[in-house]
Formats: structure tokens, sequence, C-alpha cells
């Protein structure tokens, strides 16, 4: 083995990012490294490339122990990594970014030509054709992500970490990577290929790691897994349930209309859908990372303004052009990424969840300070969040009690309609389930809830309905009886072929 | 009580700079009647800090949102001039002082609207004002020292109300209005979201782009005060010499309040504080006879401490070492617990 | 053309409109005495302009090379009044303190995390503090040697002088121009301005680089004292109050992005002479009054700034696209 890693374990306060990880990467292979949102995944990788120091476990590579401390200290040791994005500089020429640090010098100054030579030799055998003395901006993504592979191979050269490199490239460009890719597996690489696109992994890899809360779940083949074996693994099946209680009952009700999107789209967010939300109704939307999910909701709540298509309500079409207007409207998000978007770190859990409801208020009239300390009182017992009290800035909470502070604010704002992205992401199991049973209490208190969720039990624990999506368009509705793990994951999973099969 | 916690910092500061002064110059805190109007250090402190002062409100806005202002010294010239040209055109008191004023807000609007909607970064928008303000100025007052003799624009200067400076009276209730506007509305609580967490805030509700600019608008209004303030002062607008480098003294004075530049949580109280600091040791070191070239290394120094006491990183280091020394009790206390038992 | 140069052609253009302009109001302004004039007077502006703006491309700011220059000027005065140590010996000094002060600000930036601005307020007044400790008077520069750099000139043709400091400001231009284009020092200036995770994952040593960065400023700001001091013949401890605003218009209008990562140290000489020329344009006028600097110099820069802003919207957009 290339690479091999043993019992990776690396705890952060609250949670354990990684409990015992065994990893292996031979040469000459693709592994894709699989999971959902706080898996794990990326916490793998910067213990690999030097950013986090790991807390037990071995990491090994061509046999010897390794324990790089930085960047550049994995890059000397071989392991070389693409991100996403923030891998190059996109102010400076392609030379430049590819001999960075390694500059030919003559006298002191850099000399040009013999730079361009570099870069150009450096990029032989990548099929590209550019002109490598221009800015690294005049060139797309998809280019820039083959020159951050070209310089992360030529500087490290034995595995080379490829972290989503392909979420923002188009089909063609894709191939393009992946052919680079191949050729670099040929010549002897090992290489972590990690995406949510299940489509590329079975087109590119050769293996499959997949991790969940921390865990590794399984290590296979990748010609061994269907896509519904594998997003059963990547989301779990409703077994070891003992968090959620009782299964809804999922008996199709009649519910009033409270809310109506018709034809409600954005062109590369999410493509026009028709969705109603009844009355104390939970509706969840279930897809993988990068589905579409996330983009709906932020188009329901202004985040985004819709190209096409409206809502409206039993009084008439609804104004979703901005958040304001939304909260105006009625409506309340709590954002999946709570530490950029939920919480006003530096305030504390009163004034946290005070905001909005002043926000809507204005200025001019405060909210009490009584009021919004029995509001803070009511909503930490009532939620049971741990505090040393409302004064507390939300900062030094934990995630899973930042994440019912952000609930409270939208609950004490008593919205018709409440969108949960990723309610009970990065919380702890006890948390997890009073988040799922506040659901049930307020919906049955007449509020409407729509929960983004990568957890299918927690979906068919809380939803009357659930919308599944994929490849950005709202692809299936399933209401009753019809959700269960097994459906929801066909609908993701399927191209139609695998209904049909299911089918037959 | 919080807020007196807040600002003990700064009290004892200038409690210790009070006390140091007192020692050479004995006379430092008397404060005799003459005429009817008190006289003596404490006054003309209060007195000559009112520029800064005035600034230092505005300013502790805006850095409250993350910004800087750096146009409020070429803003007081501008407002000055406006004042000291509306008065000589005949335009009385109250069209002089409105239309200051009005000079003042447009200034903020123009900052805001760069800052907020055209979404350029504080200190590079503010700094295009910042160039080009003090030739606005000078395009009101023609080049020339404007003066003008009217008493009740002098009053503003020079004038005194219950035997107080007025400039110190117009400093003082300024803060208080303002302090009180922030903490009694919900303003203060909102400007210190956006400065935290623009975006959050925005999700919630919050209209991060009014606020912003209304922050800026607040600032150029506190620069017409003390453009007004330094006008009536010597009876005439000196648009090269008005408020000049003031803008980094109400910066300063921010800051020696423990604002921290990257926004949130603010005092007002603090800031003000702040600017009597800064007065207290200009005009003290005149005062205990100390050459007035000390002055300004004791700013420097002054603000050397203060960013080390703000420095993140310092904080960090701090964080870990209680951290340490905390596991280290707690390890104790277990190895205690296990030999007791 | 790559959108990279857009702004220092906007600036060229601008410049040459600009000096077409005058010239066809007084054809004078062709002759090489302004031209000689205009390098002769702005010298120490250009000098000093060329180490902020490596500071800037870096996504820092020094606010206090106005102070450090009027320092340098005070220092080297009192020195050759009270010491009798040769200019040279005086220089080399000087540059040696400017340098170390710079790069003790480059230091408490990194060390303390604190922004550059605040940081370098303090220097600014504590540089100025110290001129003023040296005196409170203007000190008249009184030395054999320094007629003899303040006569050098080459005349070129038309009579123009071409003077001795106008000469080691463009020497300088260019040796910034090399630092900043040309070494590993500048990649690594740029890399910082492109944004400091990044360079730093690339292997930018950002605390060295950073001390670095405000050192070279300091260096720059004492040789711009020294030239000060060769054009005024003296020391004086309240001279080029603001200068570092000056210069930070000048390379913003020298086409050089704010924000860092992006510009031109040639830029900056041609924002200098731009705000030259407007001045010397003032000057022959006569009529104009000179109030009309300052509120075009600010036009000038709101144009470039939002010329920047909307380069960076539009490549961006593409980028995303």
């Amino acid at each position: 083995m290339l690479l091999t890693i043993r019992s990776l374990t690396k705890t952060f306060p609250g949670t354990k990012a990684l409990d015992r990880v065994d990893f292996d990467l031979a040469a000459g292979e693709v592994h894709a490294l699989l999971g959902e949102n706080g898996a794990g995944k990326s916490t793998l990788i910067k213990c690999l490339t030097g950013a986090y120091e790991r807390d037990e476990g071995v990491i090994a590579l061509d046999g010897a122990t390794v324990s790089p401390r930085s960047t550049s200290e994995a890059q000397e040791l071989g392991i070389g990594t693409v991100y996403q994005e923030v891998n190059l500089l996109p102010n400076l020429t392609v030379a430049q970014n590819l001999t960075f640090g390694q500059e030919p010098t003559r006298f002191g100054m850099v000399d040009r030509r013999a730079q361009r030579r570099q870069a150009e030799a450096m990029l032989e055998g990548y099929g590209l054709d550019i002109d490598v003395g221009r800015d690294l901006s005049a060139y797309s993504v998809a280019i820039r992500q083959i020159i951050a592979i070209a310089r992360a191979v030529a500087l490290s050269g034995k595995v080379l970490i490829l972290d989503e490199p392909t979420a923002s490239l188009d089909a063609r460009e894709v191939e393009t990577l992946f052919d680079v890719v191949r050729g670099l597996r040929d010549r002897g690489l090992g290489i972590v290929f990690v995406s949510h696109f299940l489509d590329q992994v079975f087109e590119l890899t050769d293996r499959v790691t997949v991790l969940r809360n921390g865990q590794k779940v399984t290590t296979e083949r990748t010609a061994d897994l269907d896509r519904v074996q594998l997003i059963e693994h990547m989301l779990g099946r409703a077994l070891e349930n003992e968090v959620v209680g009782h299964a809804k009952t999922h008996v199709a009700q009649d519910r009033p209309e409270l809310l109506a999107f018709e034809n409600f789209g954005r062109r590369g967010h999410v493509e026009p859908f028709d969705l109603t939300v009844g009355e104390g109704e939970v509706l969840g939307l279930a897809g993988l990372l990068g589905s579409g999910r996330t983009e709906s909701a932020e188009l329901m709540f202004g985040l985004a303004a819709a190209h096409s298509g409206g809502a409206r309500d039993q009084s008439g079409a609804l104004d979703l052009s901005s958040p304001r207007a939304a909260i105006a409207a009625g409506f309340g998000f709590a954002p999946e990424e709570r530490k950029e978007d939920g919480i006003v770190a530096d305030l504390s859990v009163r004034e946290n969840i005070a905001l909005a409801l002043q926000a809507r208020r204005g200025w001019a009239r405060p909210v009490p300070r009584a009021e919004q300390l029995r509001l803070a009182d009511e909503y930490i017992e009532k939620l049971d969040i741990r505090t040393s009290g409302p004064e507390q800035p939300i900062g030094d909470l934990s995630g899973g009690n930042q994440q019912k502070v952000v609930l409270a604010r939208w609950l004490a704002m008593n919205p018709r309609f409440l969108i949960l992205d990723e309610p009970t992401r990065g919380i702890d199991v006890g948390a997890h389930a009073e988040i799922l049973r506040l659901i049930q209490q307020v919906t049955a208190q007449g509020m409407s809830i729509l929960v983004i969720s990568s957890e299918l039990d927690e979906l068919i624990a809380v939803a009357d309905r659930v919308i599944v999506v994929r490849d950005r368009r709202h692809v299936a509705e399933l209401t009753g009886s019809e959700i269960t793990t097994d459906t929801i994951v066909r609908a993701i999973a399927a191209p139609g072929r695998d209904q049909a099969e299911a089918s037959v | 009580m919080t807020a007196l916690r807040r600002v003990t910092p700064q009290l004892l500061t200038l409690a210790a700079l009070v006390a140091l002064v007192t020692l050479f110059f004995p006379d430092f805190l008397r404060i005799e009647v003459v005429n009817g109007r008190l006289v003596g250090p404490i006054m003309d402190i209060l007195k000559r800090g009112a520029p800064v002062g005035l600034l230092a409100v505005g300013m502790t806005l805006v850095i409250a949102t993350r910004g800087i202002d750096l146009s409020v010294g070429t803003t007081m010239a501008i407002t000055g001039a406006v004042a000291a040209w509306s008065i000589t055109q005949g335009y009385g008191l109250g069209g002089a002082l409105a239309l200051a004023l009005l000079a003042g807000v447009l200034a903020g609007l123009w900052n805001g609207t760069l800052v907020a909607i055209i979404g350029i970064q504080p200190i590079v928008a503010t700094l295009i004002l910042m160039t080009s303000g003090r030739g606005i100025a000078q395009l009101v007052t023609e080049g020339r020292i404007l003066t003008f003799s009217h008493d009740g624009m002098a009053f503003f200067g020079s004038g005194d109300l219950l035997g107080i400076p007025a400039p110190a009276l117009l400093w003082g209730l300024t803060a208080v209005a303002v302090a009180l506007l922030m903490r009694r509305s919900a303003l203060g609580m909102l400007i210190e979201a956006v400065g935290v967490n623009r975006a959050a805030s925005a999700l919630a509700g919050v209209n991060a782009t009014v606020l912003l600019i209304a922050v800026y608008v607040a600032s150029g209004l506190c620069a017409a005060l003390a453009g007004i303030v330094a006008t009536a002062d010597i009876r005439g607008a000196d648009a090269n010499n008005a408020g000049l480098w003031l803008e980094l003294d109400a910066i300063l004075a921010v800051v020696i309040g423990g604002n921290s530049l990257l926004g949130g949580r603010f005092s007002i109280a603090a800031s003000v504080l702040g600017a009597l600091i800064i007065q207290t040791v200009d005009t003290g070191i005149l005062l205990a006879g100390f050459p007035s070239e000390y002055n300004l290394v004791i700013k420097a120094g002054l603000v050397l401490v203060i960013l080390v006491l703000q420095s993140p990183n310092l904080a960090h280091h701090w964080y870990a070492l209680r951290r340490a020394a905390q596991a280290r009790r707690e390890r104790a206390m277990d190895t205690a617990k296990e030999t007791g038992q | 053309m790559n959108p990279r140069l857009y702004p220092l052609a906007a600036t060229i253009a601008i410049f040459l409109l600009a000096w077409v302009i005058c010239v066809m109001q007084f054809p004078y302004m062709l002759s090489t005495r302004v031209v000689g004039n205009l390098l002769t007077d702005n010298a120490y502006l250009g000098i000093v302009a060329v180490g902020m703006t490596v500071v800037i491309l870096s996504g820092g700011i020094d606010l206090s090379v106005g102070s450090v220059i009027a320092f340098s000027g005070v220092f080297i005065a009192v020195m050759l009044r009270d010491s009798g140590l040769h200019p040279l010996v005086v220089f080399a000094l000087l540059l040696v303190v400017t340098s170390a002060f710079g790069a003790a600000m480059g230091w408490l930036i990194h060390a303390l995390a604190m922004p550059p601005f605040i940081v370098t307020l303090a220097g600014m007044f504590l540089a100025r503090g110290a001129a003023y400790m040296l005196t409170i008077d203007s000190v008249p520069i009184d030395h054999a040697f320094y007629d003899l750099l303040d006569d050098a000139y080459y005349l070129m043709p038309g009579k123009g002088r071409l003077t001795l400091i106008g000469v080691v400001m463009l020497l300088t231009v260019l040796v910034g121009m090399i630092v900043a284009h040309r070494t590993r020092f500048g990649a690594s200036v740029f890399a910082l301005g492109g944004g400091e995770a990044t360079a730093r994952l690339m292997g930018v040593k950002v605390g060295r680089t950073t001390v670095a960065i405000y050192a070279f400023s300091g260096l720059m700001a004492g040789l711009s004292g020294i030239v000060f001091s060769i054009y005024t013949s003296s020391g004086y401890p309240l001279a080029t109050v603001g200068t570092e605003l000056t210069a930070i218009a000048a390379v913003v209008i020298g086409g050089t992005l704010l924000t860092g990562g992006a510009g031109f140290v040639f830029g900056t000489l041609i924002g200098v002479l731009t705000m030259g020329l407007i001045q010397t344009y003032i000057v022959f006028d006569g009529t104009l009054s000179s109030w009309w600097t300052k509120i075009i110099i600010g036009l000038l820069l709101l144009a470039f700034i939002l010329l920047q802003k909307g380069l960076l919207r539009v490549t961006t957009a593409r980028a995303g696209a």
C-alpha cells in the first residue's frame, strides 16, 4: 500500500469528527472518499495534509509513519492536494503559479523565459494548449483545476487528493479533468477523489470508502456496488434508530393549503417547480449534497431572486424578493452554514434570539429587555440550550446549542412557514432527538415546516411528505406509506432505468 | 454595573493621567468661577476636546459596523466653511446651522452609498472624500479664511451656558443623546449585529444596507457639529486647517476606548473617555511643563499598548494558557480524589 | 490585451491626454524644462510611492511614510550640524534606522494580527514625535557635499535640467519594478495581496514577507527623506504632513488595486506625474484656484476605484461562468 491509515481519531470540542477510521490507498488507483457534510471527509483530508494534528492513529506513507504539520511539509512528503477553490492565485500568471517558490532565477531576478519553459514542461502531458504568460484568472475553472493538479503533482508526486474538484465544472470539462486523472493513475500515483457526484464516482474510481458521522462505513470495489447500495451507505438506513422515537404514521391527511409555489425556479440554481404547503405540515426535502435542495430553500426565502413563477397564499401573491420580504410574508429560514449565516457570534444568546423579532419591529420599537430575557429564558428551558445564561456570547456555545438558539430565534417570530436546512448537522444525539421532537410540537400548533436533511431516518420520522431533488430538479413526491428509506434512495439514485428495474 | 466595568480601564487610565499631571502641576484640578463661568484646566480640556469627542461619537458607530471613516476631518472643514459662508451671506444662525448639518448629511450619504451599495471597502471609499474634501471646502471659502462676526454663531465656540463652555456642553449632550438613542432603541444591537456578521443579520431580516448608510450619515452629522464648533471658535472657516488630522485622533479615541476595529460591541462612553484621555495628554503635557514634542510619542505608546491588549493572537495565547492552567488544576484535583480514595 | 493591463493603459492614456490638453493651451509645457521640473519637484513623492506600491500590492497600507520623511530630514540636518559625520555616512545610518522602523511595524502587524492601518498610524505618531524630539525648528543644511548634490544636473536639449534627485527617482522606480515584478519576493508580495490563506498554502512565509515589505517601505521613505532634504536643503519636523495620502492616491491613480494583488510600479510613476501635471497646469493657468487640484485628484481616485471594481466584477463573472 502506498498510504495506510489506521484508527485515525480526531476530536473537536463537542464532536468526534473522526472515530477510529481506517483507509488504504494503493499506487495506481483512484479511491473515492464519500459521505455527506459532517461525515468526516474534510477532517480526514486535513489530517493528511497537515492542517490538523490527529489525536490518535497512524498514517503511513510507503510504510513509514508520517505526521505532516503543514501543507508544505505534506507536499515535501509527497502528499499534494487540490481543493474545489483557493488553490492558486488568480492575480498571477499561469507560469508564476506553477513555478511559485521554485522560480528559476538569474542574478537574483526571475528568469521569465526559463520560468515559461519550466511551466510549459510542467503542463506537458495534460493536454492543455494555453499561454502560460497570461493571468490565471483568464482561464476557466476547469483549466485552473488542471493547472493546480499539475502543480501538486510536480511538487509532491505520490499521493494526490482531489477535494470536490468538479463542483463547478460542466460535463465536457469534467471529462477533460478525468482524462488527466486517469493519466496520473496510469503513471502510478495514488489518487483520493472526494465528490458528491455519484455518476462521477462510478465512472472514475476503482474503490470507494464511505464515511458517516466520523466513522468508516465501508470500503468496497466500485464495480461491486450499485447506486442504491452506495446511497444507503451514505445516508444510513432507518434501523439503528433509538433517536427518533416513533416514526410518523404517515397517514395522508387533507390539510388546508397554506402556500403554493408555481413554476418557481431560477436558472443555474434549481429548475422551476410546483409545490404546495399545507397548514401544520412537515415537508421533507431529500437529495444529495449539491442536488439543488439548499438552492430551493434559498429561492423560497428570497436569498436569490426567482427567474420564473411565484408564490401565493389564500389572500394572493406573495413578495419573496428578499429575506426581509419573505419574513414579512411569515417565513423563517435556519441556514445550513450556521457559523457564516446563522449566528452573530459576539452577541449574547438573548440578543441572538431577539434579533429577527427586533428586525421585524424596526429599530424604533425595541423589544423590552424584560421581554427579551423572558424569551431567552423560555427557549433556553424549552429547547434545553446549554448555556451559562442568556448573556453568554453565542460563539462560546457548542454547535448543537448554537443551532437551538437559531431555531429559537425563528420560533420566537412564530412564522407560518419555517425552512430548516440540515437542522441536526453536527449535533450530538440528544440534541438531535430534541430538535425532531420540537418540529413535531410546533407543527401540531399549526406551523408548517420544510426540513432539508441528509439523514433519511430523520425525514422519515418527521415528514408528512417528502420531495426528492436530483440534478437541480424536483423529481419525485412521496406521501404517506411511500415514505421509506427504499423509495427515497431509489428516487435519489434513479435515472429512470433503476426505477424500471425496481418495478420489475 | 456591566457598563461601568466596561469603561474601567479607560477610567483608570484617565485617573492615572490626572494624578500624574497634578503631581507636576498641582493646580490642575482647580476650578474657579470667573465672571459667572467655570475656569480651570479641566474646563479647558472639556472645551478643547469637543471636536475630537464629537467625531469619536460618530466614528464609534462606523467602527462598530466594521468600517472606518477617514473623511470626518475634511467633512469638518466643509461644514465649517458652509456655516461661515451662510452667515456671511446673511442666512442667519438657523440657516447656517441647517446648511452645515445638511452638508454633513450629504457627506455621510456619499460615503454610505459607496460602502453599502457599491460595496467599496470603507477605508478606500472614505479616502476619496478625505483627499478631495479640502478642495471642496476651499471652493466654498474661495481659498480665503472666511471670517464673520456673529455672536450667535460664536456662541458655539466660545460661549457658555450655566458657566459651562458651549463646546463642552454640545459634546456632552451629543454623546449622551447618541448613547441613549443606541441603548434605548434597538439601534445599538442592530448595528452590532451587522458589524459582527452582516450575512447572518441580513438573513434574520435586519436591513443592513440602510443601517450602514445611517452610521455614515451619523458620522457626517457629528463631523458637522465638530465643524461648527471649530468655525465658531475662531469666528472663521479655515478650509486648510480645520479638522486637519482629527480623523486619526478620533479613530485613536475609539481604539483607546477599547472598541475593536473588527466591529461588533461598542461603547460610546468608552470612546468619549478615549477622547478625554487624548486631550488630557495634550493639555497635561503643556501644563506639566514638558515640551509638547512628547505628545505624539506618548500617543504612539498608548496605541501600541492598546493593540497588544486587543490582539486576537495574544487573546488566543492567553486563552490557551488559561485552558492549560485549568486542565492542570483539574488533573491535580483528580489525582487528589484518587489518592483520597 | 490582458485585462490586468487595463488600469495601467487607462493611467497612461489619461496622463497623455492631460498633457495634450495642457500643451494645446500652453505649448511651452512640451519643453524639457517643464519635464525636468516635473521630475525634480516630485522626486521625493515618486520614491516614497514606490514603497507604498509594494505595501499596497501586498494588501497593506503604510501611513507612517510622511512622518518618516520628515524624521529623515531632521535626522540628517541635526546629525550634520552636531556630529561632523560625512553626509554619506549619515545617509547610511538613516536608511538602517528607517528600514528597521518599517521592519518593526511589519513584525507587529504580523505578530499581533492587527490591521496595518492602525499599526502604521502608531508608527506615524512615533516618527513625527521622534522628529519633534530632535528639534522643533527648521534646521538648515549647510554642507559642501549638499551643495554638490543640489547642483548636480544634466542639461537636456532645450535647457531643461535633469537633476540628480530626478534621476534617483527614476532609478528607484526601475529598482521597484524589478523588485515587485521580477523577484521571488515580489511574487510573494503579489501572492499575499491575492489572498493570505492561498499564499500560505502555496508556501509563502507570511511573517518574513510582511516584515520585508514594511522594511522596504521604510527604506524608500528614508531615501525619499534624503531626496527631500536635498530638495529643500533643510530638515523640518512639520514637513511632508499628509504625504502618505498623496502617495496612496498616486498609487491608486497609477492603476494599482487598493485592496492589493494587482498593479504596477511603473503605473505609480505615471500617477505621480499626472498629479504633478495637474498642479503645473494650474500654476500655468494662473486663474484657476489651487483647490481644483484636490478635487480633480479625488475624482480621478473615484474613477479608478470604480473602474477596478467593475473589472473585478467582469473577471469574477467570467470565472464563475
